[in-house]
């Protein structure tokens, strides 16, 4: 028989390449590409209504003030005494307000504390008591307040990635998981914010 | 001569396409692993801001949206060029960010409740006073993981 003679006939893949090209093509158009990534903080709980709001006192020393207006310009500095500034130059004055490397007695006083080890042991280190407090008003830019809120983040980082290099030996982010949690316990992320103010113009 | 001849009556032989599939396949593969779904249509217009000590979004399943920004063209002839916060699928005030906290928060189980995450994307023409409007009413939800999305720039 004719039949016997001739094989099995082969499927055509000839069109394979242009389904797959319409899977592709779907995937395109349904998916995207951009990983969500940002700048992540926490806000301070909400003090209860009924209670009465009591300022909590924080030494002049131990407080950086940073004040954006609408048009984006910032000052710094300790309260009263506060100068407008560059934003290139205000990891720099943060950076020297988180370290205080001199024990100057205008900047934050440090407290030492125990901080406890991966592998168990105790680590005094002099933890910097300052914080920095971010004020905006209603009219300015989120633009500028994400470049302040970046210059604030990396001079924390910058500083953490010091200490962790002179405790551990690497970066920052290069650590595992617990020692990282050291280092953020002895250099904190102490950004305050508070409510913007309203500033008639 | 012969040559020549030889050459000319032949021609080339035609390129084998059967490794085309593959190839195409290759990169459906890579599109599948890289990308992520689109999982709501945005309503407003945003261009995030820019900074370099961003942090990537740990686990996506415990991150909800709040989208800032001015409506999009085709909405704008309705509703104006003013800011507006979308939540879900539909514009909606400073008001309902509560009940949205909660309904996403009823969603995912109690072990993930401490850490969720909000994620604002506001657009980096927005005035701090909305923005600051919203952390408020996340203050009072008791939201209080919160995320500035900003997109990865390498410095200026």
């Amino acid at each position: 028989m004719a039949g016997d003679k001739r094989k099995v006939q082969e499927i055509n893949a000839g069109s394979m390449a242009d389904i797959a090209f319409l899977l592709l093509i779907f995937f395109l158009v349904a998916t995207t590409m951009n990983t969500d990534t940002g700048l992540v903080r926490m806000l301070p709980p909400m003090p209860p209504e009924d209670q009465k709001q009591e300022d909590i006192k924080v030494k002049e020393r131990n407080l950086f003030l940073v004040f954006i207006n609408g048009r984006g310009d910032i000052m710094v500095g300790a309260a009263g005494k506060q100068d407008p500034i560059d934003l290139s130059q205000l990891t720099e004055r943060t950076k020297e307000f988180i370290v205080n490397p001199m024990g100057d007695e205008n900047l934050p006083e440090k407290t030492e504390k125990e901080i406890e080890l991966p592998d168990g042991s105790k680590w005094v280190y002099p933890v910097s008591e300052g914080v920095v407090s971010l004020q905006t008003t209603r009219d300015t830019g989120y633009q500028s307040y994400i470049m302040v809120q970046n210059e604030l983040t990396r001079a924390f980082n910058e500083v953490r990635d010091e200490v962790a290099l002179r405790k551990f030996g690497a970066k920052f982010s290069d650590l595992p998981e617990e020692q990282r949690n050291v280092i953020s316990k002895a250099v904190p992320l102490k950004i305050s914010e508070a409510e913007p103010r309203n500033i008639k113009k | 001569m012969a040559v020549m001849k030889k050459k000319g009556g032949k021609g080339l032989p035609a390129i084998s396409t059967a490794s085309l599939p593959d190839v195409i396949f290759m990169i459906l593969f890579f599109f599948m692993v890289s990308t992520t779904m689109r999982d709501q249509e945005l309503l407003v217009r945003y261009k995030l801001p820019e900074a370099t000590e961003v942090q990537k979004l740990e686990k996506k399943s415990l991150v909800s949206f709040i989208h800032i920004g001015p409506p999009s063209m085709t909405m704008q002839a309705k509703f104006g060029t003013a800011p507006r916060i979308q939540l879900n699928d539909s514009y909606k005030s400073t008001r309902d960010i509560l009940d949205f906290v909660a309904a996403e928060r009823d969603k995912l189980s109690e072990a993930d409740r401490a850490s969720m995450t909000i994620c604002l994307k506001a657009d980096q023409a927005t005035k701090m006073g909305i923005v600051t409007d919203v952390k408020q009413e996340l203050r009072r939800a008791n939201a209080l993981k919160i995320s500035y999305a900003a997109s990865k720039s390498l410095g200026y």
